[in-house]
């Protein structure tokens, strides 16, 4: 290890960390952070201190901004020490610049002119160095300032200078893809680089050129496809192996281009079929990073053109990974599944234990992935298992970022597969109430829009069931403590519009809850004016209606104290009730028609009907009006800012490329012109209007690609028949479910039928699976699998239900009929209903769901006695692929021996590894005799600090 | 690509942070205290992943040390940890089997050799040998500079004397 391992820096620097090691508090250490930061203030600015000394200082102000505090006061020492002439001290000086100081810092144009020079000069490593802060300092503006010379680095004769070139300008594109458009003829001449390294780079910002543009690079599939067989092949040099794999970094960057370019695509999809195979079948799924790569070729294989059987080979590997005891590649199996379920929904259905296995698990990242999954797999039979899922868990957690993401989750999912109207509502109010502030107000509005729209035109009980049922609901929930926001402007609206529509409610029931709530919620103001135009409503309703309305005293105590807010808003809102309370019923009837929410309203965006008074006025002597942007005086006024602005980056560093034209400028027009068009003026109160009135135009058309639209067609299809309403309320319903399912036994089941599922239950309970996890199975995959699974099962059993379906698919693949099948899921009734009831049901056996268990099971225990193992072992040679590799294994060491950490001092700890390496001990002492010659005794507190990281 | 890489100890003192997108330094402090207590207590049997504001933190432990990585959604995490593994046997082989107090006192040494392997949040080399062979050449000047400092405060000692 010779000096590399000494330490250079003062005993002053080494006692700093040291008694930050020792600081027994977080107080305590921010005392000494900010007594140091005193020393350096002070030191740093002193005359004439030795460059080594600098160098000191500022590698000191590096550690004292990693920890927390702020040190900017000498960020102008750092970037001067980069002007300096030494290597040495001009590389410390880089590395604490791109430390210290983000792309939009203004000492950045101080680095500026350094950075041209040192890319010009003749030693390798101060160019190198150069490059480093050039990807991390350049920003947009400067770009043009080192562009040139960066360009000129790809032909250096030293690789890492071509290297690290590629990648500035890879940062370069980033930031300012115009900036770069005219290089991509660079990138792929470097594509053909003698170094791999160089090679590798370039695919970086080739990955994202690709990105943004796939149709322009589809000559180079034929590239990437032999670059990676080179790899695969082991032609590149030993040096770029890694854990016995060949180049795998390159390779996974390979594959991911791929999957890119094959993207429907099958000309290109199918040069890369021979390629991905040969991954497939030579990586070494022992180690991590052979699963890392069939990872990278699972996402590959399911974005290219499918082919069957790279589809087997992904399968194959998903289903080790989800057998694997590794939570990391659990996940990775979940994640993997996801992807390949779009293209062959079918695979799910083995691994629905497995899935259900990584939902309950404690993990809560496995968790997480597990419901996203779910979520890609939703459909119209399972949506309330998950739903209701997704809520409990939303429930549960508080983190917020992610909360927000599962209720908007929930609400998609809610909003396309919705079996009944009143479970929608049910739904969105579970998730408005749990994390109503969290989700889009969009969502309100369109839940809004539901229950006034009702969801079809032919039948208005429906709709008024819908309304009255909802309206019971929030008078219901109104009892409940802190609701949101949103949820009670939604609560309001309703109850404003639809209070007392079915008469079962009074006006003065309504009118009380309503004044309830603006009491209850007075920091509120949008709420407080919800609640005034429902009351408004109400009583607007109740006049209309011949009937006579007596201001409830709560009712005429908030209005009066609204008629003194300070918010203009409600003030108005409020003299507006009281001058409609003063009207005649007819006047009233024409300001507030009963249920006209769903009425267009016309608005006139010229406000024509102002043309008379603009005229006479004109007449009078007014000013005409000047639209904005054809006022002089602004015009002045830009005109003035941008000399103003000019003239001052003049006073900088100049360079011509900054006035490089910008030809990206289009894409700034379209919010403009959008800006404008939402300013047209629509009175406040009309909001939920107004919200209709964008939306209506699309229900119309039905085909709207709008994401917030509920798909009514397909709920509808669900309420007429009744016979598919899914399985949740299995509960109340299991006795009858079990006569009908005592006839399919006694109609239907072969006698090889009932055998094979003898043999399974006989088996069953040595795998041990829940009854209720097997209902969560059933329930969550039932929908697509009554006859998917039945074909994938189709070979080995004979289904006696379901053979005419059978006969006609037998002779094609598995995966063709399992495409072929879908459809058949609205096959004959009677069939359904048999098969439907015992989806729902645990206990009988002619439970297709269980029969694939079943199948699950005996293959894992056929294993298992394959190798000669009790059930302790789920199967023994996956165990010991994805248990730690030997590699890794010794990294663990620490986490292995908990005596260690026990052990009271440093020297000791050494003694005490029985595992470790020949030469660790040794080298330990080394290191802690070191670390006493020079005066330091590190926190005895801590021998883990001596513990080597590697074994 | 990675936004970030963050190396913390077991008591949740940061030995080596490298931000590669921007962050202002109060969210720099705010997303080292959120992750440190997110990571830091997930137990040992669990994934080495975790989701956090929309982006992934892969991180693994070393002894008593955590390594993290920030990544985007759709990255690769095996890769990832892998990339983790990479520098530590890198670091290992340039500090003759590491242990958590080299990069407590070397911690710009650490820096200098992240940024030969990763660079804008990417990575830049996958051979360890080259990566070796471009920090012995930087180190090669250091080693000259020492020398040179060393004779001359051996002239000024012997002139003194």
């Amino acid at each position: 290890m010779g000096s590399q391992g000494g330490f250079y820096q003062s005993k002053e620097f080494l006692d700093l960390v040291k008694s930050i090691g020792e600081a027994r508090s977080k107080a305590e250490e921010d005392r000494i952070v900010l007594n140091e930061i005193e020393t350096l203030k002070r030191r740093i600015s002193e005359p004439d201190i030795p460059k080594r000394k600098m160098k000191e200082y500022i590698i000191r102000l590096v550690y004292v901004e990693m920890l927390g505090h702020d040190a900017s006061f000498g960020y102008i020492h750092a970037v001067k020490m980069t002007h300096d002439d030494s290597l040495l001290v001009k590389r410390t000086g880089y590395l604490a610049v791109t430390l210290f100081l983000n792309e939009d810092h203004d000492l950045i144009i101080l680095i500026v002119n350094t950075i041209q020079k040192d890319l010009k000069s003749d030693n390798f490593l101060v160019v190198c160095a150069a490059l480093n802060a050039v990807s991390k300092l350049i920003n947009e503006e400067t770009i043009p300032a080192v562009l040139p010379q960066v360009v000129e680095l790809l032909a250096h004769p030293k690789e890492a200078v071509r290297k690290k070139a590629i990648m500035a300008l890879h940062r370069f594109y980033q930031k300012s893809p115009s900036s770069v458009s005219h290089l991509v003829s660079n990138f792929r001449k470097r594509l053909c680089d003698n170094d791999p390294g160089v090679m590798g780079a370039t695919l970086c910002p080739l990955f994202d050129l690709i990105t943004r543009d796939v149709n322009s690079y589809k000559d180079l599939v034929i590239s990437f496809v032999s670059i990676l067989k080179q790899v695969v092949e082991r032609r590149v040099p030993k040096a770029y192996d890694y854990h016995q794999m060949p180049a795998p970094f390159i390779q996974i960057k390979l594959l991911k281009i791929l999957a890119l370019l094959g993207s429907g695509d099958k000309q290109s999809s199918a040069k890369m079929y021979t390629v991905v195979g040969d991954i497939f079948r030579k990586c070494d799924s022992s180690s991590n990073i052979g699963n890392a790569i069939l990872y990278e070729c699972i996402c590959c294989v399911s974005s290219i053109y499918p082919n069957p059987k790279l589809l087997e080979s992904a399968a194959d590997v998903i289903s080790r990974f989800l057998k694997s005891d590794s939570h990391n590649l659990k996940y990775m199996g979940v994640d993997a599944l996801g992807r390949l379920i779009k293209i062959s929904p079918e695979i799910a259905e083995q691994h629905q234990l497995a899935v259900i296995d990584c939902l309950e698990d404690p993990d809560d990242t496995l968790k997480r992935k597990t419901f996203e999954l779910l979520y890609k797999m939703t459909k119209s039979t399972n949506v309330e298992v998950i739903v209701d899922r997704m809520i409990d868990y939303m429930i549960s957690i508080n983190d917020n970022h992610y909360k927000t993401e599962i209720a908007s989750r929930c609400v998609e999912l809610a909003e396309q597969f919705a079996p009944s109207n009143r479970w929608f509502i049910q739904t969105m109010n579970k998730v408005f109430e749990h994390a109503g502030d969290l989700v889009n107000i969009k969502v309100a509005h369109n839940l809004m829009r539901l229950i006034a729209e009702g969801f079809g035109e032919d039948d208005d009980t429906a709709d008024s069931q819908l309304r009255s049922s909802a309206v019971e609901s929030y008078l219901c929930i109104l009892g409940e403590p802190k609701l949101p926001s949103v949820f009670l402007q939604v609560i309001c609206w309703v109850l404003g519009e639809y209070g007392t529509t079915d008469g079962k409610f009074s006006a003065s029931y309504i009118i009380g809850k309503l004044c309830d709530v603006a009491e209850a919620y007075s920091n509120d103001e949008t709420v407080k004016a919800y609640a005034v135009t429902a009351l408004m409503k109400i009583h607007t309703f109740e006049i209309a209606a011949g009937r006579k309305v007596d201001m409830l005293p709560e009712c005429q105590s908030l209005m009066e104290e609204l008629l003194a807010s300070h918010s203009t808003d409600l003030q108005q809102r409020a003299y507006e009730l009281q001058a409609v309370i003063g009207l005649d019923a007819h006047a009233v009837a024409c300001i507030m028609p009963s249920d006209a929410s769903c009425e267009d309203i016309e608005v006139d965006k010229g406000l024509s009907f102002l043309n008379g008074y603009i005229q006479e006025s004109i007449e009078k002597g007014a000013q005409p009006y000047i639209p904005e942007s054809e006022r002089s005086g602004m015009l002045n006024i830009s005109n003035f800012r941008s000399q103003d602005h000019h003239e001052a980056s003049s006073h900088g560093l100049r360079f011509e490329a900054y006035e490089l034209p910008k030809p990206i400028v289009q894409s700034k027009i379209p919010p403009a012109s959008l800006a404008s068009t939402e300013l047209v003026p629509v009175p406040e109160k009309m909001y939920p209007r107004e919200s209709y009135q964008t939306t209506v135009p699309s229900v119309s058309s039905d085909a709207g690609p709008s994401e917030l639209k509920l798909r009514l067609d397909g709920v509808q299809m669900k309420w007429g028949r009744p016979t598919f309403s899914p399985a949740t309320s299995t509960s109340n319903s299991t006795i009858s479910q079990k006569t009908v399912n005592g006839i399919t036994q006694v109609d239907g089941a072969s006698t090889a039928n009932s055998r094979t599922r003898e043999t399974y239950d006989s088996r069953k309970p040595q795998v041990e699976i829940s009854p209720e996890k097997k209902k969560l199975a059933a329930s969550l995959f039932g929908g697509s699998s009554k006859t998917e699974k039945r074909a994938a099962t189709g070979h080995k059993i004979s289904k006696s239900s379901s053979h005419m379906v059978e006969k006609s698919h037998v002779p094609k693949s598995s995966m063709e009929v399992a495409s072929e099948k879908t459809p058949p899921v609205q096959q004959p009734l009677d069939l359904l209903d048999l098969g439907e009831p015992t989806v729902t049901s645990t206990v009988p056996s002619v439970d297709p769901f269980k029969q694939l268990e079943g199948l699950v099971d005996t293959t894992q225990v056929a294993s298992a006695v394959n190798h000669g193992l009790t059930a302790a072992a789920k199967s023994p040679d996956i165990m010991a692929l994805y248990s730690e590799t030997p590699a890794d294994g010794d990294l663990l060491s620490g986490v292995l021996n908990p005596s260690m950490t026990n052990m009271p001092g440093g020297t000791t700890t050494r003694q005490s590894m029985p595992r470790s390496k020949g030469p660790n001990p040794k080298d330990s002492l080394e290191k802690d005799a070191l670390v006493r010659q020079m005066g330091v005794t590190p926190a005895s507190q801590n021998p883990n600090l001596f513990k080597d990281l590697l074994g | 690509m990675i936004h970030f890489v963050l190396l913390i100890s077991r008591q949740g003192k940061v030995r080596l942070i490298k931000w590669y997108s921007p962050y202002s330094q109060k969210e720099r402090t705010k997303v080292i205290r959120e992750l440190s207590g997110v990571i830091l207590t997930r137990g040992p049997k669990l994934c080495n992943f975790v989701e956090w504001r929309g982006f992934k933190v892969v991180y693994k432990r070393y002894a008593s040390l955590y390594f993290c990585m920030c990544i985007d959604q759709d990255d690769n995490e095996l890769e990832i940890l892998e990339i983790i593994h990479h520098y530590v046997e890198i670091l290992d082989r340039y500090f003759g089997s590491v242990c958590e107090l080299d990069l407590i006192f070397n911690f710009h040494k650490a820096y200098y050799i992240l940024d030969e392997i990763l660079i804008a949040g990417e990575l830049q080399e996958s051979s360890k040998k080259t990566v070796a062979l471009l920090i012995a050449a930087q180190d090669s000047l250091v080693e000259t500079a020492k020398e040179q400092a060393g004779s001359i405060s051996n002239i000024i000692a012997q002139a003194t004397k």
